[in-house]
């Protein structure tokens, strides 16, 4: 009997032994790594980016990315090392991100909340609450967030109809709210008039086809500019115009680009090119679209300049140098305004780290980087 | 877990029980063992050594559901999503979920919709027997589904035994725990005639699923010290369950034959507790559950030369997923599959030293849902397999080779309405062989080449569907050793190593641009080398004290080869699979004595990664849990029995996710009173 106690207690040491090394989890640390050399310092130009990488649903992977153009050195998770006591660290799938007044604001859309940094180190200075949050504008001292969250009700046939949330940029407490059309998704204000893409993506096949135009001053909905389903990207021209973009409906509709002109609010032509984000840097409307075929069940990428002054697809690839087969998933796209440096990210299979690269205004590749999990939004830091 | 611990363990799991047969076979009783309880049945006709756990094994370790009973296999990983409700899907040698047959009674349980059963699903309350085979049950009489997956799970219900002149039998069991666990179970078998018995079944469970849960993570100081970073506790939530479970069988015997049928229902409403993420902790997600079957099978030896075998099954699954949350997408959604299935299987004996097996099952599959745009696909299933066996004394050869037909056809309503149908033709086949040397060793090798069907929602989920995928192949060699010593005490060993090779291995692909666009494709690579060990000790049965102890072992290198081109430390190639660990083990020790029982539990998980990419990202810390059960057994005339059991599970409450951002529960507690008549 004795011996077989000794065993057990034998047996329990061992397992001890084999437990005792189990590890903690670590807050992610930074990683830095130099990729360009040849950048130069100049007053009016960007400084660096910050890069939002959205991670996959569920994860709670969404990572905050900067890239030094001065010194050429890309820093991944910059957010979790600025913050290390932050529990659960940035949040569960980014969606835009934003500088305004020295504050960085990053929408975590299924955290339903949008975290302010300080743009200088992206520190946390505060959140704003508001349930499945999706784009941002600014003007003054209002912040306007975009959401697809409907009003709380147990009637099961109701329509979940979207709002834009006014939140004041000092104190981070949303103000007013005012509903628009269903799952609203990017805004833009233009003078006194706040813009909204209504996507109606819950209510697929039954898709929203508007934009919402706001007062900014009451904040009420003036009226609805009909476009055309599944509306998803919008951003104003210097010729008064608002280009708004259709994800169409993934089968018979395809995405497709529309101009509207802001003084008629009406939509005044379409370029026949998908579009599935895209930049303005002067007259020069950076798009990529990547559609994804029935026929052959492949993403077909396509990168294109659109000039806002003629409407015309003035160049059929930006990236001349056939490096563009490297990109699997084309999934962000920022222009540098003084570089005219073509940043486009890619998200290959949406569960591992994806890569950021970076091509010359000829549209050359110069660097590539492993960014987080699906890179996705950048904003340039001055 | 470090390289030396590893080496510790591995040491301890095949050094250990030498020198305990050392200490222990200078003890002066010499008894055999006829346990009931066998970690490696020795049955003739299995080739390949079966892992199982039965009667007081079983009814010992602390396990609620099947899921939590196959942990201590070697070579089985369980994915589990925590507490009484949360979904547990088994996966074994890191082949996927999807490539295992689960078997209720000698019938599979399908799931054609998503391929995968939740094995938390099936309480032990009636099981009497657990069992997992790599490959296939080498059993050269059984239906062409137990050759067509390339491992499975057979579940086997209690039958009825009436001892001492007894007609009826009464089990009645109460158990209540942690997370408001409350479970009442009753059994009614009844002695009809000499060739007739029945027993009905009922299983009631509830519980709140609440449990608390701690996150924290660490930073390295300036002087490299660990230090708390954040750390943060919760109560989960919304993972409450209410189950109703019912079985009703008939068991018949027949000359040279036997027969049974089986009536079966579960009702369960359940509460789907979602992914801890930074400010969203709760969810109001709900699933509504009700599974039906009716089989049947009956078995005769007609004349020495031929026997035969059939089985029959008509199963109906609801489910209902329900999201209330107006923050979210609102989804109300029921989904209805529907099955038939007959099988026949005939045997020649031709002579001492060689069989055949000619068999075929055909079964057809559809299914019904409200959600929009999903179509009612169709499936007919025609299998039909060929088996030869060989049996000599010291060799057993088995061949079989397995012909799959299926046939789908519906009517897709996306990107535009039409008619598709498909065939898919195959034909896989699988050599087992083994060589007993001495009498106590045996060795042995397979190979098997089988696939998985893509699935109804991999082929028309709205959305993420695609029509055009093909099967997913899963390629297994194994060759594999048993040995072991009968004496005072018994001890035996089963090492196996094995190679698969996963190919056109259907995964989910991003389609388009968006986070919420994916597709189901066929591009999946992995290339997976592994170890299983397993190792027990006991005594034998005649003793006053009656001791067992049991060790496994898995090692698996289950390498993504999907991408090339992700290459480098950050890449996914050659990055091992999602959630595998590289090590993992268990032990069970049980001793008992005068109708007491003392039952302790470990196990252990390695590291992983959530992903292949294995980046401290992706990081996810091994977790081993330490569990003890006490047991009392008291018989009153002969006649009554009560057994009351305490279980404390996870002692150390260790905080741990199998799961990312899906918490387990701490330190647990559960009692148990069974009263049989």
């Amino acid at each position: 009997m004795t011996k077989r106690v000794k065993f057990v207690v034998d047996l329990l040491l061992l397992a001890v032994a084999v437990c005792a090394c189990r590890d903690d989890k670590q807050v992610l640390t930074p990683q830095t790594e130099k990729v360009d050399s040849s950048s130069v310092d100049m007053p009016h130009a960007p400084k660096g980016f910050f890069l939002l990488n959205e991670g996959n649903m569920g994860s709670n992977k969404a990572t905050l990315d900067y890239y030094d153009i001065i010194s050429g050195e890309y820093s991944r998770n910059v957010y979790a090392s600025a913050n290390p006591n932050m529990v659960q660290e940035l949040g569960d799938v980014g969606n835009d991100l934003q500088i305004y007044g020295g504050k960085m604001y990053a929408v975590i859309n299924c955290s339903n909340f949008v975290e302010v940094m300080d743009v200088r180190n992206a520190k946390h200075v505060g959140m704003v609450c508001v349930p499945n949050c999706r784009y941002l504008a600014f003007a003054g001292k209002y912040g306007y967030l975009t959401s697809y969250a409907g009003p709380v009700s147990i009637d099961p046939n109701y329509k979940q109809i979207g709002y834009v949330a006014k939140f004041d940029t000092a104190t981070f407490q949303v103000v007013d709210t005012c509903f628009v059309g269903f799952q609203p998704d990017e805004i833009e204000i233009v003078g006194d008039r706040i813009y909204v893409a209504n996507s109606g993506g819950y209510m697929a096949p039954n898709y929203e086809n508007t934009v919402s135009v706001i007062d900014l001053n009451t904040f009420k909905e003036l009226k609805r500019i009909e476009v055309v389903n599944n509306l998803h990207r919008l951003k104003a021209d210097n010729h008064g115009q608002l280009w708004v973009s259709s994800r169409g409906d993934y089968f018979e509709q395809p995405s497709r680009l529309y101009c509207i002109d802001i003084e008629s609010e009406t939509v005044v032509d379409s370029v026949s090119i998908p579009v599935s984000d895209f930049d303005l840097v002067g007259d020069s409307l950076y798009v990529y679209g990547a559609e994804f075929s029935y026929e052959t069940y492949e993403t077909q990428c396509s990168y294109r300049i659109v000039n806002t002054a003629t409407h015309q697809v003035v160049c059929d690839n930006f990236i001349t140098d056939g490096s563009d087969a490297m990109i699997t998933v084309p999934y962000g796209l920022k222009v540098n305004p003084w570089s005219r440096e073509i940043y486009v990210t890619d998200a290959r299979n949406y569960v591992s780290p994806g890569r950021l690269h970076c091509y010359s205004s000829e549209g050359h590749l110069k660097w590539t980087v492993v960014t987080g999990d699906i890179p996705a939004h950048i904003a340039f830091v001055y | 877990m470090n390289i030396k611990s590893i080496v510790i363990l591995l040491v301890g799991i095949i050094a250990l029980p030498c020198c305990v047969y050392a200490q222990m076979a200078t003890d002066s009783v010499v008894h055999r063992e006829v346990s009931e309880v066998s970690v490696f049945a020795s049955r003739q006709k299995e080739i390949i050594p079966v892992q199982k756990l039965s009667g007081e094994g079983l009814r010992n370790l602390n396990a609620y559901s099947v899921a939590d009973a196959v942990r201590y296999f070697s070579g089985v990983q369980i994915k589990d999503y925590g507490g009484v409700g949360g979904l547990k899907t088994v996966d074994i040698r890191s082949m996927g979920s999807n490539h295992l047959g689960v078997f209720y009674d000698g019938l599979q349980i399908g799931n054609a919709q998503n391929g995968t059963v939740d094995l938390g699903k099936f309480s032990l309350d009636n099981v009497e027997e657990v069992a997992v085979y790599n490959g296939q049950k080498s059993d050269v009489f059984q239906s062409a589904k137990d050759f067509g997956t390339s491992g499975s799970l057979y579940i086997r219900t209690r039958r009825p035994v009436f001892s001492n002149g007894r007609l009826t039998n009464f089990k009645m069991s109460l158990s209540g725990g942690s997370f408001g666990l409350k479970n009442v179970s009753m059994l009614l078998e009844r002695f009809l005639t000499k060739n007739l018995s029945a027993s009905v079944n009922a299983e009631f469970t509830h519980a709140t699923g609440k449990y608390n849960f701690r996150y924290h993570k660490v930073l390295e100081d300036i002087d490299g010290r660990r230090i708390t970073a954040w750390d943060t506790t919760g109560t989960r939530q919304n993972g409450d369950i209410r189950s109703l479970r019912l079985e009703g069988s008939v068991f018949g015997s027949v000359e040279d034959g036997a027969w049974h049928a089986k009536i079966y229902y579960y009702n369960s409403e359940r509460g789907i507790p979602r992914a801890i993420v930074r400010n969203v902790w709760t969810s109001s997600q709900r699933q509504w559950d009700r599974s039906f079957f009716v089989q049947s099978m009956y078995q005769r030896r007609l004349t020495d030369l031929y026997s035969t075998k059939a089985s029959a099954k008509y199963s109906y699954d609801f489910m209902r997923y329900f999201n209330p949350d107006t923050t979210l997408l609102y989804v109300d959604n029921r989904f209805r599959q529907y099955a038939v299935y007959g099988s026949s299987a005939n045997m020649f004996a031709w002579n001492e030293w060689f069989s055949s097996d000619v068999c075929v099952d055909y079964e057809r599959n559809w299914m019904k849902s409200d959600m929009a745009m999903f179509p009612s696909p169709k499936r007919d299933v025609l299998l039909a397999a060929v088996a030869l066996s060989l049996t000599t004394s010291k060799i057993n050869l088995q061949v079989s080779l397995l012909y799959n037909f299926f046939h789908d056809a519906t009517t897709i309503l996306m990107p535009i309405e039409k008619e598709v149908s498909r065939n898919t033709k195959k034909l896989t086949p699988a050599i087992i062989a083994d060589y007993k040397p001495v009498d106590v060793v045996d060795i042995r090798a397979f190979y098997k080449k089988m696939f998985r069907m893509p699935t109804f929602n991999d082929l028309y989920y709205t959305d993420l569907g695609n029509i055009s995928l093909r099967p997913e192949y899963a390629e297994q060699f194994d060759i594999g050793v048993t040995t072991g010593i009968q004496s005072a005490i018994d001890w035996n060993i089963a090492v196996d190593v094995y190679h698969n090779k996963i190919t056109d291995k259907i995964v989910a692909v991003p389609k388009g641009n968006s986070q919420f666009r994916w597709m189901m494709m066929n591009i999946g690579k992995v290339s997976i080398n592994g170890i299983d060990m397993k190792s027990s000790l006991s005594t034998n049965q005649n003793q006053n004290v009656q001791g067992r102890l049991t060790l496994s072992y898995t090692y698996q290198k289950a390498l993504d080869m999907t991408d090339k081109n992700d290459d480098g430390p950050r890449g996914t190639y050659k990055g091992q699979i999602s959630y595998i660990p590289r090590h993992s083990g268990s032990v069970v020790a049980n001793v008992s004595y005068d109708g007491y029982s003392f039952n302790y539990s470990f196990i252990y998980v390695g590291e992983r990664y959530h992903v292949s990419a294995n980046i401290p990202e992706n990081y996810e810390p091994s977790w081993y849990t330490h569990d003890l059960n006490v047991q009392k057994r008291l018989c009153v005339n002969n006649k009554m029995e009560f057994v009351a059991s305490a279980e404390v599970i996870n002692i150390l409450d260790q905080q741990y996710d199998v799961v990312l951002n899906y918490p387990m529960p701490g330190r647990n507690y559960k009692i148990k009173l069974t009263l049989s008549i």
